[in-house]
């Protein structure tokens, strides 16, 4: 293992250090490990608090700031975070409006932000909660946890911290961030697996020629292995579950994120970013707006996923208002 | 039994306190009942729980990578670390104060899933031991309040592959046992082989519940490891009322 690291065990003490001394319009609490927006709580103003495991990074902590979350809480690496923190997450943001939490739908996550959300409820904190289930790759049924939270998290925390940021109420916002979650599907391909600090090797061995299909954002393995492909086909395989899932037509149109899991270079994202394009074009839907980058990562995995959100125009209007957090900044 | 006194070593009315069973043959059986678990041998359980953690913390997470996310080991092995140091000044009254406090810890420091489940399990189960010492009988219901709390905070019915898969079948070998007279060491020895042979028995299972659910049948094969550290735990528990 090769990794910029002092120790495996204090990875996140050090990486939110690093976060508390370059961003002063954050205040990271170490005690409780949040990342904060430095103004909170804003009063009046529904505050979103989002977290997972850490190594998904720029999520969430990146996406602290006016327009977009309130607070994040970060677990260890791949591990949700705990009911404590979050509990102190919501109440360092409560401005009186209530909290929404946007929780990915894994097993961890749905426990502990609902712990948090009875906790909070006992200290006399309004607490909503979202979630986000985008992932076709997994079968929503009694058979599994239900389909996992990925890429439309961004979009979630997005266009509802903007809605939020615009006065509205708590029962607006969780709608809008239900809506958004309800009109986005994503799929991840892997080419490579990840190797979390506390393992020191690979999730999984994975041949030269080989790729994970379905791959979630924690370096387990994914529903299907397949040989390499040209990055057309590759984006056939995704775009067909996405569609399949949720059909569009001319009319329709689309906020596209290609994201890298973190160990693919832009370049091939660009390559994917307009297989993508070409495929909608298909359709007849048009990209309206868009995002090419790491966002949703899953620490050195290399590989993307692509998620796309058939978008209202109030979702356009909400994507497009100015958002200042440190990986998403425009507009302002 | 439910008698309470200061200090940890056997007690003259334990021995004392008669109980009867009905034997095999139909014929009542005088035995003498000097089995209870007391705050000190509820300390000692946890804290095999926490060496045996650390002795297999590579195992967990090994078997974790195969089907979740290699981080089992690390994260069980962080919360029974802050126990131990939970329960380093902890002054127990009741067994159930022990447990408890295990349980709360836990819910703070591991995350993920397992956090909850452990936390809830330990919580459920202490609050049902309100004395310094306990009957084996009591341990019993408190396992079972265990099992309750992780089912209904899990969501998971047996053969999902999932930590109930050891903790149910442990429970009611443990019940079973002392049904038929066996004493509280013996019982909880077949407790303990009970959530082995249930952690192995999820190896041809397919995960119907958390993150390997994902894998679908590639889930097959593999050993769940919730249910393999819930085997940890019923080792433990065997080995502190053996003494050991």
């Amino acid at each position: 293992m090769k990794k910029l690291i002092n120790t495996p065990e204090s990875v996140l003490t050090d990486a939110l250090t690093g976060i508390a001394a370059v961003h002063p319009e954050l205040r990271v609490d170490f005690d409780h490990r949040l990342i904060v927006r430095a103004d909170a709580p804003k009063a009046g103003k529904v505050a979103l608090v989002s977290g997972g495991g850490s190594g998904h990074e720029p999520l969430h902590g990146g996406f602290v700031g006016p327009g977009m979350l309130d607070a994040a809480c970060p677990g260890e690496v791949f591990t949700s975070p705990v009911p404590d923190q979050v509990l102190a997450a919501a109440k360092a943001v409560d401005g009186g409006a209530g909290v929404l939490f946007v929780v990915k739908n894994y097993t961890g996550d749905v426990m502990n932000f609902q712990l948090a959300a009875e906790l909070a409820a006992d200290e006399g904190v309004t607490v909503r909660t979202v979630l986000v289930d985008d992932d076709v790759a997994v079968q929503d049924s009694t058979w599994t946890a239900g389909r996992r939270g990925t890429g439309a998290t961004l979009f979630v925390e997005k266009i509802a911290g903007a809605l939020a940021d615009r006065g509205a109420d708590l029962n607006k916002v969780a709608e809008m961030a239900e809506k958004v979650n309800a009109a986005s599907r994503s799929f991840a391909i892997a080419l490579t697996a990840c190797t979390t600090p506390s393992a020191g090797r690979p999730g999984f061995d994975l041949p030269e020629d080989e790729i994970e299909i379905g791959v979630g954002i924690h370096g387990e393995p994914g529903r299907s292995r397949g040989k390499l492909q040209p990055a057309k086909d590759l984006v056939g395989i995704a775009m067909d579950a996405i569609l399949r899932d949720q059909p569009m037509a001319a009319g329709d149109k689309a906020i596209v994120l290609v994201n890298g899991l973190g160990g693919t270079p832009l370049i091939e994202l660009y390559v994917v970013a307009g297989e993508v394009a070409a495929v909608l074009a298909g359709q007849g839907v048009p990209i309206a707006a868009s995002l090419v980058g790491d966002y949703v990562t899953s620490l050195d995995m290399a590989g993307v996923s692509i998620t796309v959100c058939r978008a209202d125009e109030e979702m356009l209007e909400l994507w497009a208002a100015p958002v200042a957090t440190p990986a998403l900044r425009w507009g302002t | 039994m439910g008698c309470t006194r200061g200090d940890a070593g056997p007690a003259v009315g334990d021995l004392m306190a008669h109980h009867q069973f009905a034997g095999h043959d139909g014929g009542i059986v005088i035995r003498i009942e000097e089995d209870s678990v007391d705050v000190a041998m509820a300390s000692a359980w946890i804290r095999a729980v926490a060496s045996a953690v650390e002795e297999h913390r590579d195992q967990l997470t090994q078997l974790d990578a195969a089907i979740g996310d290699a981080d089992h080991g690390a994260n069980m092995s962080r919360g029974f670390t802050a126990v131990l140091a939970a329960l380093e000044d902890f002054q127990a009254g009741t067994v159930g104060e022990v447990l408890t406090k295990t349980g709360s810890t836990l819910m703070s420091t591991v995350g993920g899933a397992s956090g909850p489940l452990y936390g809830a399990a330990f919580r459920a189960a202490g609050k049902t031991l309100t004395d310094a010492t306990v009957t084996p009988r009591e341990l019993v219901e408190a396992l079972h309040a265990a099992t309750a709390a992780v089912t209904q905070l899990g969501a998971a019915t047996l053969g999902d592959k999932t930590m109930l898969d050891a903790l149910a079948p442990a429970v009611s070998a443990f019940e079973e046992a002392l049904f038929h007279g066996a004493d509280l060491a013996s019982a909880a020895a077949d407790a303990a082989k009970a959530a082995d042979e249930g952690a192995h028995s999820t190896i041809p299972l397919q995960a119907r519940k958390g993150r390997a659910s994902y894998l679908g049948p590639r889930s097959i094969g593999h050993q769940d490891p919730g249910a393999t550290s819930t085997a940890l735990i019923f080792a433990a528990l065997a080995g502190a009322v053996a003494g050991r």
